[in-house]
């Protein structure tokens, strides 16, 4: 019910996301019919252009082909590729959910703990190293961070193997596509190896970007844990003499969860965009990378496919925590 | 090391047999450090609680209750330091033991209920599994049973339909409901002590007599002690043995309740009494104790009436000031009690 | 009486955190590099040298050369002024435009409120840098678009706020503006809301300044906005990466120390100026 509930106030928000990428793709100064008839395009074969692609017609019918279009699944052709843009999205689709998955676990399993001791020892060593971190990890721009790891790690010291895309193919085989996920089909192909290997590619992108979605992360532990630790059923609690890792576990964490699950919202804004960014700096072989290449190819279909790709991916990451909220915290299933 | 504290030999009926007092508060003397400078939140705080009885612990808002419940169950904040003092619980000095020990006595020996029972209870988890989690931290109850035996601590507190409301969240139970619910958990371990700390703050009239009933009906059935915290000096006269009248961090009156009642030798008692709706002859006389509480950051004289008072005399100043004995129970910080 | 509160407050916010006189003094350096940059330089950050290429930090260049052998000391501070700038318009459009419009939601009610409200909403359902990516892509690959680009993804935080306090302060204000002789909503706002809403804002707009930092810089890494040979510290990092593997490292490591000062100082005065003006928020 709850859910059906989510699902619908979700809907909104994709019709804005579809209208805006339209916006963008169809209303905005710059012709497009110029951009696509080439360069040393004529007025004639610029107006045969227009026309081919429905650009002469009023807006609405235009929004209406474009909407006919999307519930084809069709995104246009990419100029670079040649491909269907949807195609080239969703084959590229799974390498940067597996690093944007990595990163948000890497940044979770930090930032949590470190919020927590923090706000169990406020101004101790502990809470000013929480705070510098923080402060720090926000200040640094990701494809910076990627760039000094990279530096440090592979050039300087050789512990990690060229930071070229998501397994080195020339010892390794990628393995057959189960899930798209290299750590999980590597394992389900029993090839340990190349397992290992995966991974030695995934540590450095995810840890870049996870330290960008460390700080909302970690400053909202703390400050959660800090209100829940002062509040009057963590008292009674310790009253009642109940061990001090029930108390701070069951008692105070879960209900900061709470605030902690609110702010995933903006965790996953951060991620994916500066997913892009990463698997720039990385040669990670993604959408991002993708969009990278087609924006600077002026590639105006794959552009707005990948934004509207990542706008519907976001929409729907929100809609999860929306329901993990809900799975939490009982008064909101029972308003319903 | 814990002679005293063996459930073998109920600690309580050990001191009962040796004539020691279950709880004895004793010189206590205690400040918070804030911005603002020391709060001298407690100053030479004393009195004793029998077996079996209830004390009352009265006086207005901000006079040092809570902070003196706070003292025996070492739940104070780190801001909190003890000057002097002790607290002895069945003869033993809480203050002087190692902080783990204390630990086994929270919630086993010495259990506590606060105010506003509906943000005193974790809201996101049933009220059965709350009551679980002190069942699992005190006693041996087989896994298997906990759920029966949660459901009897409902039951013990009269709650109707306890295997339904075991279910139950707390926003789904009214105050007087949450407040039964957090007395069967501080009962849960059959403590020989309870600090009720104003219990019945923010229930409505009915519920709050529901609520106190309930509390001295356990008393007798079960032969606890009650330390009865409340600013309302009715209620403690109608439930307690007796009374310890505190104001401003001095325990100014201490004596049987009836007899504080009759006969208040502390003119802040005798102001308290006439602020009770009960005895206030007309609506003028339960005008508010004219001026307010002291700032307990600045230096106090000995006596922290002496502002408020109507019968400050000029040697009322005068250091030292100790309590004086007008009865065989009956204390008095006052040099010119009524 | 107001000013002598705000400079106790001030002292006291300094004093509380040396990290945020820090700031302060980070922060007159920056604005120092972006108005007089260029005269400061000791070499024309375009001036290419093919005898003085790639070479590491020394007297001579402290910062290095890069590989069409430009100073890069002097590139970096320079482009102090682009990124600056960019950030400091995108953060000025978004905070009067943003503010405007969530003013007159918060004001006015009903389906303006609805549909400025959904406009923010619809913002805010993009992954913001993406977003940011779109409108550059869209509008086309320039210094002015990504200023917009950076100003459009930061409306609904002025928006919201400002409606929310609008919505809290409209009818106190009313009367107040009443007591002292009618005056129209306009005049309203500007003396009455205006001024009470500002002081947050100052938090909101510091904060908000790194992240625009940040976002240009990433925009103009993935090469949109900025050309070459401008000097602005993402391209210069992005120039920088391609010879991480021959280990020139000055390359990139100057021009993102220079990003990851600006954005550190920008949050640590953010910060102090949110202990300042409501202390108990702190975290
Ligand atoms: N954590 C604390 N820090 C500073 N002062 C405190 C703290 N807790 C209590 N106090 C002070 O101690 C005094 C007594 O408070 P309290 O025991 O809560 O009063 P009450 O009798 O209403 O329960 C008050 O003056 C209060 O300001
Ligand atoms: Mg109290």
């Amino acid at each position: 019910m709850i859910v059906l509930r989510r699902l619908a106030e979700a809907v909104p928000s994709l019709v804005g996301v579809v209208i805006v990428t339209f916006l963008l793709s169809h209303a905005l100064p710059g012709d497009p019919a110029a951009y696509f008839a080439g360069p040393a395009a004529n007025a004639e074969s610029v107006a045969e252009v227009r026309r081919t692609l429905g650009l002469d017609r009023s807006l609405p019918v235009q929004f209406g082909y474009y909407l006919l279009d999307l519930a084809k699944g069709d995104l246009g052709h990419s100029l670079t590729t040649g491909q269907p843009v949807t195609s080239d999205l969703l084959q590229r689709l799974p390498a940067s959910m597996e690093l944007t998955l990595a990163a948000l676990i890497v940044a979770i399993a930090v930032a949590l703990p470190l919020g927590i001791v923090a706000a169990l020892r406020p101004n101790s060593l502990a809470d000013h190293f929480c705070r510098l971190t923080v402060t720090i990890g926000a200040a640094f721009p990701t494809f910076f961070v990627g760039l000094l790891l990279v530096y440090l790690l592979y050039f300087k010291l050789g512990l990690v193997p060229q930071p070229l895309g998501r397994l080195d193919e020339i010892y390794f085989t990628p393995p057959p596509t189960v899930t798209g996920f290299y750590l999980i089909d590597t394992l389900l192909n029993g090839d340990v190896d190349a397992f290992r290997a995966a991974l030695s590619q995934l540590i450095l992108p995810a840890v870049s970007l996870a330290l960008f979605a460390m700080a909302p992360l970690a400053r909202m532990t703390r400050a959660a844990m800090l209100t829940a630790l002062g509040s009057d059923f963590v008292r009674t609690a310790r009253a009642n003499g109940l061990p001090a890792r029930k108390v701070i576990f069951t008692y105070a964490l879960r209900s900061a969860m709470l605030s902690i699950v609110n702010v995933m919202g903006m965790v996953f804004s951060f991620l994916l965009g500066s997913n892009v960014l990463i698997e720039q700096v990385f040669g990670w072989p993604g959408i991002g990378a993708y969009a990278v290449s087609a924006v600077i190819a002026s590639d105006y279909a794959a552009v707005q496919g990948f934004v509207l790709m990542m706008a519907i991916l976001y929409v729907l990451l929100n809609l999860a925590v929306d329901l993990a909220a809900t799975a939490i915290d009982p008064r909101v299933r029972f308003e319903s | 090391m814990k002679a005293g504290l063996m459930r073998a030999t109920h600690p309580a009926e050990a001191a009962a047999a040796h004539g020691v007092p279950l709880l004895e508060v004793d010189r206590l003397t205690l400040d918070f450090a804030t911005r603002g400078g020391r709060v001298k939140a407690l100053d030479q705080v004393g009195f004793t609680l029998d077996r079996g009885q209830i004390l009352g612990l009265v006086g207005e808002s901000g006079s040092g209750k809570s902070v003196t419940a706070f003292a025996i169950m070492d739940l104070l904040d780190q801001a909190a330091r003890i000057e002097t003092g002790q607290i002895r619980f069945t003869g033993i000095d809480l203050l002087a033991r190692k902080r783990r020990a204390l630990k086994e006595l929270r919630g086993r020996e010495i259990a506590m209920i606060f105010q506003s029972p509906r943000t005193a209870l974790h809201p996101i988890r049933k009220v059965g599994h709350q009551i679980e989690d002190v069942l699992r931290a005190h006693s041996s109850v087989p896994p298997g049973l906990r759920r029966q035996k949660a459901i009897e601590a409902l039951e013990r507190v009269r709650i109707p339909d306890p295997a339904r409301r075991y279910e139950a969240y707390p926003f789904e139970l009214s105050g007087g409901m949450c407040q039964r619910v957090m007395i069967a958990m501080a009962l849960s371990a059959d403590p020989s002590l309870l600090i009720a700390d104003e219990p019945t703050t923010g229930l409505d009239v009915t519920t709050q007599a529901v609520i106190m009933d309930l509390i001295r009906d356990l008393v007798r059935e079960s032969g606890m002690s009650v330390l009865l915290i409340t600013h309302d000096l009715a209620m403690a006269g109608e439930y307690c043995d007796r009374i310890a009248v505190m104001h401003a961090g001095h325990i100014v009156e201490t004596a049987p309740a009836h007899l504080l009642l009759r006969e208040p030798a502390h003119p802040y008692s005798a102001k308290l009494i006439a602020a009770t709706p009960a005895k206030a002859a007309s609506i003028e006389a339960l005008a508010a104790i004219p001026g307010n509480l002291p700032d307990l950051r600045q230096p106090q004289p000995p006596c922290r009436f002496s502002t408020r008072c109507e019968r400050h005399r000029p040697d009322c100043d005068q250091p030292p000031l100790d309590a004086a004995r007008l009865g065989q129970d009956h204390l008095v910080l006052c040099r010119h009690p009524l | 009486m107001a000013v002598s509160t705000l400079i106790r407050d001030t002292r006291y916010a300094f004093g509380q955190n040396p990290l945020t006189l820090m700031a302060a003094i980070l922060f007159v350096f920056l604005v120092a590099c972006a108005l007089l940059g260029p005269t400061l330089v000791p070499y024309d950050p375009l001036a290419s040298d093919a005898m003085a290429r790639m070479q590491p930090p020394s007297l001579g260049h402290p910062f290095g050369t890069d590989s069409l052998g430009r100073d890069m000391l002097s590139r970096t501070i320079v482009a102090t002024r682009l990124d600056l700038g960019m950030a400091v318009f995108a953060v000025a459009l978004s905070f009067v435009v943003g503010t405007a419009m969530g003013a007159v939601a918060g004001y006015l009610g009903g389906w303006m409120d609805k549909v400025i409200g959904r406009i923010f909403d619809t913002i805010m359902a993009f992954p913001l840098f993406v977003l940011a990516m779109g409108i550059v892509a869209a509008l086309g690959n320039s210094v002015i678009n990504i200023v917009i680009a950076t100003a459009v993804i930061n409306l609904p935080f002025y928006g919201r706020f400002a409606r929310a306090e609008v919505n809290v302060r409209r009818d106190l204000a009313f009367i107040e503006a009443a007591r002292m002789g009618g005056n129209g909503p306009m005049s309203v706002m500007a003396r009455h809301i205006v001024p009470n809403i500002l002081p947050p804002m100052m938090v909101q707009i510091s904060l908000n300044m790194g992240w625009a930092i940040l976002n240009a810089a990433g925009l103009s890494f993935i090469g949109l906005g900025v050309r070459p040979p401008e000097p602005e510290w993402g391209i210069m990092v992005s120039e920088g990466a391609a010879y991480i593997f021959s280990g020139e490292w000055w390359t990139f490591v100057f021009p993102g120390m220079a990003l990851v000062l600006a954005v550190f100082c920008f949050n640590l005065l953010g910060d102090g100026l949110r202990d300042m003006i409501d202390p108990r928020r702190r975290t």
